[in-house]
């Protein structure tokens, strides 16, 4: 059995595992929502740091999406995945979060003073770059401060799409669905968010080719 | 040779193009759009070096911990919502408020529009600057205790702090709730203390209820170092302030009034 079958296979055991717990949870065993909730919770605070940028918004995130999940699960059609059911309120609710944090700091009208994601504690942070290579510069925090502001910069339909679409791999169908958009419009948005990204990004990034050129490519 | 656009190489590149084929096709003899696509390439290959931390092996079982003492007895009940203290809680004081609203309304002088309104907010604001001030109260004394933690002897391997913790939990959910009120309010210095709050709060709820003096001492100067302390009796203070001033005035008795209409 090759690497990829083997891969389906799982991905279906765990689905069906998934339904017999959503059943068993719906029949009033609450241990049973325990399985789902241990064996989905990293996967949704990735999702949920990825959109919200904070540690402490995502846990918030992970925790909602779970309370909500069991409140409606009445309402998960036993056909679905669970895991992608619960990726969606969770990632309804990262926008939701998005909007009040936009709100406060909007407010507040001053840059955030310290987000503890370890970045104070990134040696990095402390580097003093002189004199940035094309090379260093991809590796830099300059680099990486340049990409959490370019993603801060997209609006929360943009960022929602290119998270859930780019780094998270869902179905268009899936996204347009939490967007609350048509197919179409949510490849278009998809669009926007690599576009913005692009053009926020491109100076700060070295391109094979140019690294071909000028022969620093490892 | 017509080339392809962005739109299409974003597409493409994200796995939403409709006719890969033909990009495909194109891409292989034409060295300028492969330039183009490399280009977006780069772009993403650097944001996908973007670190997420590692919430840990048994984030699943921290969550469920959170999570399982606010869950309604039976799942898929979504009115159960409303029902779970800390929104039973909120609930209530929305109730409390709407009704204090109500008879405030009812009881005052009509024709006076502008100043009903008035009273009303002050009335929302009082109820909120009253509970917010008893959780802070709460908050101070936890984290005074915590403060104030060592162990009995130089020789105690562990300091049981699980009395803080739990507290902590629970603070936890109220303070999440007065946050996202005091937003709601336009209150963002008072929300922006509570956010900080929230963030020692989840340090101590989520640390273990023994720690060794070395993991008790990295908690307390968190807090400290947060002068989290001295921010939440400044913002105690200034609400117990804006409650004394947003108290009503007495109400005049009938008989003081009878006397001045006469006179």
């Amino acid at each position: 059995m090759n690497r990829m079958q083997q891969s389906v296979d799982s991905t279906q055991a765990i689905a069906e595992s998934d339904a017999v717990a959503v059943e068993r949870t719906l029949a009033g065993d609450r241990d049973a929502y325990r399985v789902l909730v241990e064996r989905h919770s990293h996967n949704v605070f990735r999702l949920a740091y990825r959109m919200t940028s904070n540690r402490h918004d995502a846990e918030e995130v992970v925790q909602e999406a779970f309370l909500r999940g069991y409140q409606k699960l009445g309402q998960f059609a036993a056909r679905s995945n669970f895991g992608t059911w619960v990726y969606r309120i969770a990632a309804n609710y990262a926008i939701d979060r998005m909007r009040q944090r936009q709100k406060e700091e909007s407010r507040r009208q001053v840059p955030r003073a310290e987000e503890s994601d370890g970045m104070e504690n990134d040696p990095l942070n402390r580097v003093q770059d002189t004199a940035p290579t094309p090379e260093r510069l991809t590796q830099s925090i300059e680099l990486r401060k340049q990409m959490e502001l370019a993603l801060a910069a997209l609006s929360e339909a943009e960022r929602t799409a290119f998270v859930m679409r780019h780094w998270e791999g869902c179905g268009i169908e899936e996204i347009a669905a939490v967007l609350k958009s048509s197919s179409n419009a949510t490849k278009n948005t998809v669009f926007r968010a690599v576009q913005k990204l692009r053009q926020a990004l491109q100076p700060f990034v070295e391109t094979k080719t140019q690294a071909r050129a000028m022969g620093t490519e490892s | 040779m017509k080339h392809l656009k962005e739109e299409e190489l974003i597409a493409y590149r994200e796995g939403v193009a409709e006719q890969r084929a033909v990009i495909s096709e194109h891409l292989a003899g034409c060295e300028e759009c492969r330039g183009e696509l490399e280009r977006i390439d780069a772009v993403l290959a650097a944001l996908d070096t973007l670190p997420v931390p590692d919430p840990g092996g048994d984030y699943g079982r921290h969550v469920w911990q959170q999570i399982a003492p606010r869950l309604p007895e039976k799942a898929g009940q979504w009115w159960q919502v409303w029902m779970e203290p800390p929104r039973l809680a909120a609930a209530g004081g929305i109730l409390a408020l709407i009704l204090v609203a109500f008879v405030a309304g009812r009881i005052s002088k009509r024709g006076n529009a502008p100043d009903n309104i008035a009273n009303q907010g002050q009335v929302r604001e009082r109820v909120l600057v009253v509970a917010v001030g008893e959780h802070l109260g709460h908050s101070e004394r936890m984290l005074v205790e915590l403060s104030n933690a060592a162990p009995n002897n130089p020789k105690q391997k562990e300091v049981n702090i699980s009395a803080q913790q739990r507290r902590a939990e629970d603070l936890l959910e109220d303070n999440r709730l007065y946050r996202q009120t005091a937003l709601q309010e336009g209150d963002a210095g008072l929300a922006s203390v509570l956010d900080e709050l929230e963030r020692v709060l989840l340090d101590v709820a989520h640390s273990s209820g023994e720690v060794t003096p070395a993991q008790l001492e990295a908690i307390q100067k968190k807090i400290e170092g947060r002068g989290i302390l001295f921010k939440v009796r400044v913002v105690n203070k200034e609400l117990q302030q804006r409650e004394e001033a947003t108290r009503p005035a007495p109400a005049q008795k009938e008989s003081a009034k009878r006397e001045r209409n006469k006179a």
